[in-house]
């Protein structure tokens, strides 16, 4: 594959990542501010994750974007701010999408 | 009454100029020009019709603010004092203060052309045309990339201070000259060369016209007006933070080409495009539209081209090449 196709494809992937994870955001938000009206406990989370099969791949859906979003934009920012660029950076950029997915995977297994 | 005799008075305050001397430069600034200037705040009016021409001419009223005030008042006013930038690359440019005499609608041009042949030769500047169409003396003008031709100096400086330095992101020659290679080797690394398609080289009556209505026309008209000053270059953050990115002049150039039907490259333009140091770095920041002298936007180019490659590389994707 071509460097512009890649290229377009990681434009392509962040954007619509970004787009999808606005209103995954929003909802998250909101639920915190939900959850924490009555105090919050870890007790309390588990109960209303655990009882639904729809949070989980709520969560999962957004560890998901989060990994593709994050690692792309910041394979950008370090290019810009940081003279680092090129396939050493690529290969960070990926590594740090590893990470990301893991511990998001991680973190999504324990709630469910 | 309108008199072609006093459009080449700089001191006059009606020059009624027929449409075409506007298009060709002859007259005095483009229409576009008009509206950027309008919007960056400088000193040529919009042009109101004239309402004492006949058809396809135009007023052109170049009075600055500061022309309700008489030539008189002017020159008697506080010198400006310039502070040029001064110094060869290696060394890291002092600030060099002049004073120069006020006249009445003078030009940061005209100010700069004063210190190099009345206070110090040894100057460095560059200009041509001095009519805001060769784009050739653009310099930093209080911290904004401006060309200087067609700016007046008492609308953008502050107080009595004008400070001038090179333009941003391009290599110094000597004073305020930059050296515009890399500006223009990134036109030739966009495509920015039309080269015609096979119809296009065939006998004449089998060529066909573009329609200036359609969208695509419309598209390239956008932004062909560019003179390459490199304003937009110069005030363009990414270009500060990725020196290879192809910028704003060169993807607003692919741009028009990618919308001329009776191009052959245009794959090929896209792909160039699109690289890593393509429109996709373009963060939308707009300061290339803001800045423009001629009023063309490269950030509509520039999303233009995100549109187009990306459609194209969905088509490739689906199996369906363009």
């Amino acid at each position: 594959m071509s460097n512009s196709r890649i290229e377009c494809w990681l434009y392509v992937l962040q954007r619509s990542s970004g787009l999808l994870l606005a209103p995954l955001v929003a909802a998250h938000l909101a639920t915190m501010v939900y959850a924490a009206r009555g105090g919050l406990s870890a007790a309390e989370i588990l109960s209303r994750t655990q009882s639904s099969v729809g949070w989980s791949v709520f969560y999962a859906t957004m560890v998901l974007l989060a990994t593709v979003h994050a690692a792309i934009g910041l394979r950008a920012v370090v290019h810009e701010l940081t003279a680092w660029h090129g396939p050493s950076l690529d290969l960070a950029a990926l590594v740090y999408a590893i990470v990301l997915l893991v511990l998001g995977g991680f973190a999504v297994a324990a709630i469910s | 009454m309108c008199s072609r005799e006093r459009t080449g008075d700089r001191d006059g305050l009606d020059p009624c100029i027929p449409f075409s001397d506007l298009r060709s430069g002859r007259g005095g600034p483009t229409p576009v020009a008009h509206r950027a200037s309008q919007r960056a705040g400088l000193d040529i009016a919009a042009p109101p019709l004239c309402p004492s021409g006949g058809r396809g001419r135009l007023a052109v009223d170049v009075r600055p603010a500061h022309a309700v005030t008489s030539p008189a008042a002017e020159t008697e006013r506080a010198p400006w004092e310039v502070q040029i930038r001064r110094g060869m690359p290696s060394q890291r440019g002092e600030i060099v203060t002049y004073r120069v005499p006020r006249a009445p609608k003078q030009t940061v041009l005209d100010v700069v052309t004063y210190v190099q042949r009345h206070l110090d030769a040894t100057l460095a500047y560059r200009f041509a045309c001095r009519v805001g169409m060769c784009g050739s003396c653009a310099m930093t003008v209080n911290g904004i990339p401006r060309w200087t031709c067609r700016t007046h100096a008492a609308r953008v400086a502050t107080g009595d201070r004008l400070r001038l330095e090179p333009l941003r992101n391009l290599p110094l020659v000597k004073d305020l000259v930059v050296d515009m290679s890399v500006f223009f080797e990134k036109w030739q690394r966009a495509g920015g060369v039309f080269r015609p398609s096979p119809a296009e080289r065939s006998e004449r009556s089998e060529r066909r016209r573009p329609t200036p209505s359609s969208r695509a026309r419309r598209g390239t008209d956008a932004g062909i007006e560019c003179i390459a000053c490199g304003v937009c270059y110069a005030a363009c953050d990414v270009v500060g933070w990725r020196p290879d990115y192809l910028g704003p002049a060169a993807l607003n150039r692919a741009w028009t080409l990618v919308n001329d039907f009776r191009d052959a490259r245009r794959g090929e333009r896209l792909a160039a495009v699109s690289g890593e140091d393509g429109c996709h770095c373009c963060h939308t920041l707009e300061s290339c539209t803001r800045h423009c002298p001629v009023g063309i936007s490269p950030t509509a180019a520039i999303a233009g081209l995100k549109r187009r490659s990306t459609l194209a590389l969905l088509r490739t994707a689906a199996g369906r090449d363009e």
